[in-house]
């Protein structure tokens, strides 16, 4: 489409306007995030009066300052960190192999198998279930109980294990006549032609262990062992309804507004670090894939 | 029979590690996902934290003649399907018209500039959505209100007011996903043949002619697909975000079955009765998505895709 001519006015017409509708469209998706920023930046007083539109009023470091000295701030980003790289690393080493094993034509019950997991996709236990089965587990108030119940799903593995399926047998032959062993054959063989998709996938865990927060939120009781999205949730959610707090905060160099501001740009800053390789990934014959299942 | 067993034992000797590859995935999806199949049965009993599971009473149906005697279940239910139903009308088109219109843009840095930015709420958590809507929102301080005191509109508390929840949980939505999900539209047409938009030109067609005459029907395979998709996921209402946002004061409008299982079950405590309800919610997704599936599959194969 890229090079065809422009005939007629009409189309010239056209263009323009498509072009300024997107752009329009773009800004109002644009416009939250600096909304933010510049409240983030701007003073206490200005932010509880409303002043703020496009950007920083009485441009104030105050509210970073708060942010950046406040323990619990750092204890849950810790906590997130932990989450998420410890998250994603078990998520892969047992979505790997699974996906691998599911993906060999010799595997005895391997239509049962794929059911048993697609399964879980159309049908889930539910909340509560889930809530009841992680305390008789003992995975209350616990790093590891956050890390293991969430590392699975059946849309990353199948998405995997169609991707294994896709690579031509041929490319395993050569391992095998070296009398590789199916370990040495995935490792050699199988994860580096599978780059783009345990990178695709690698980012889906990423992502969602960032952002988790629901579970969270339920399963940790201790304060100490919260991750940043609960701290932020109790801090935007709960304390707009406590007027103490409130209050307190109103018209100093800093105010609640512009607290939770900086405490929204600094989590969204190590997505935005991420996201040009997210973005790389996501091409379209990878989500495509998972589409279609 | 023996030719069997001697063929098995054969078979595990010389491939026993994929099984072993096999083992913590299928031990986890057991642990995780089976074991609170097993637990639903809580559903029909008269749970005790005490007894446990296998140990409390059963009290058969009676949970969910509770439910469906209980207005607030009923308008839990009545708002899922409103909230989803409203989201799909309004949500589902803007994607597929945002990738029309992506797709007419000739300048490609703009193009890649404008993907990347529309792109980006999709991977902002629920949490700092919520923040975002509460901060701009905010009847003192927010910067919506401050736009219409400038119209001469007294502010409005909108978090707080019932007929407002919907419009700003739907329009957030849309916020956060109409750019990703124009990603597989944009795909669809990629998949055009260029052969067909050469021999409209030819023809003198308009390129807002070329959008209606081929891209669009060329693409609608893809659309109905979503769009079932879609339908099977009715009961899956963003209900994290719920969970941020409404309050008692909008829970006419805002409460949906899964907020209501979550504030009777995990901050009631009333285990059995939200079990119950998430059975309910359970089964009705799964006639709803296998539905769609049957759809989706048997559409596909008299289409193109």
């Amino acid at each position: 489409m890229a090079n065809m001519n422009l005939y007629s006015r009409g189309d010239r017409l056209f263009v323009v306007a498509n072009m300024v509708l997107v752009g329009l469209f773009t800004l109002s998706t644009l416009y939250p995030f600096i909304y933010i920023v510049s409240v983030s930046f701007s003073s206490g007083f200005a932010a509880s009066a409303g002043q703020v539109v496009l950007t920083p009023i009485e441009l104030t470091l105050a509210a970073y300052e708060r942010v950046l000295s406040d323990a619990r701030f750092w204890i849950s980003y810790k906590n997130t960190f932990i989450f998420t790289i410890g998250g994603t690393l078990t998520s892969l080493l047992i979505i790997i192999p699974g996906a691998y094993a599911l993906s060999r034509p010799q595997l005895i019950g391997r239509r049962f198998w794929n059911f048993f997991i697609a399964f879980t996709m159309w049908f889930n236990a539910g909340m509560i279930p889930f809530f009841l089965n992680m305390r008789d587990l003992g995975l209350l108030d616990s790093y590891f109980g956050i890390i293991i119940g969430f590392a699975v799903n059946a849309f990353n593995i199948i998405l995997l294990r169609n991707f294994f399926e896709s690579i031509p047998r041929s490319f395993e032959e050569a391992a095998r006549m070296d009398g590789a062993n199916e370990f040495q054959v995935l490792w050699k063989v199988y994860i580096p032609l599978s780059k783009p998709a345990i990178a695709t996938i690698t980012l889906f865990c990423i992502v969602s262990r960032w952002n988790g927060f629901f579970w969270a939120m339920v399963l940790l009781r201790d304060e100490n062992k919260v991750p940043l999205q609960v701290y932020l949730r109790q801090i935007i959610v709960e304390l707009t309804d406590d007027e103490e707090f409130v209050s307190a905060t109103l018209s100093a160099v800093f105010s609640y507004e512009t607290v939770s501001a900086a405490i929204i740009v600094c989590s969204i800053i190590p997505v935005l670090i991420l996201y040009p390789f997210v973005q790389k990934y996501f091409n379209k014959g990878i989500l495509l894939g998972g589409v279609k299942e | 029979m023996k030719d069997k067993l001697i063929w098995l034992n054969k078979h595990f000797r010389r491939e026993w590690q994929i099984y072993v590859m096999l083992l913590p995935v299928i031990i986890w999806f057991i642990v995780f996902l089976y074991k609170p199949m097993y637990g639903l049965q809580i559903a029909f009993k008269d749970y005790s934290i005490f007894r446990g599971i296998a140990g409390s009473p059963w009290a058969g149906f009676e949970h969910f003649y509770t439910l469906l005697d209980s207005d607030q279940f009923l308008r839990a239910v009545k708002n899922t399907f409103v909230i989803s139903g409203l989201s799909l009308i309004f949500g589902f088109p803007v994607p597929i018209i945002l990738a029309l219109m992506f797709n007419e843009i000739l300048h490609q840095g703009f193009k890649k500039t404008a993907q990347t930015i529309v792109y980006l709420p999709h991977f902002i958590s629920t949490v700092i959505i919520a923040g975002i809507v509460i901060t701009a929102f905010s009847p003192s301080s927010g910067v919506v209100n401050l736009l219409l005191s400038k119209l001469g509109i007294e502010p409005i508390y909108f978090l707080t007011k019932p007929e407002w929840f919907r419009p700003i949980f739907i329009g957030s939505g849309i916020w956060q996903e109409a750019g990703f999900s124009s990603i597989v539209f944009l795909a669809a047409i990629a998949g055009v043949s260029p052969t067909l938009y050469e021999s409209a030109v030819v023809d003198g067609a308009s390129r807002w002619q070329m959008i209606w005459k081929i891209t669009l029907p060329a693409i609608m395979p893809t659309i109905i697909i979503m769009l079932i998709i879609r339908i099977g996921n009715l009961l899956e209402v963003g209900f994290e975000l719920v969970i941020l946002l409404y309050q008692p004061a909008t829970y006419e409008t805002s409460d949906i079955i899964n907020t209501f299982i979550y504030r009777q079950g995990l901050q009631g405590g009333q285990y059995d009765l939200a079990a119950a309800a998430g059975l309910f919610n359970a089964v009705v997704a799964f006639v709803l998505v296998i539905t769609a599936n049957m759809i989706a599959k048997r559409y596909s194969k008299t289409s193109l895709w």
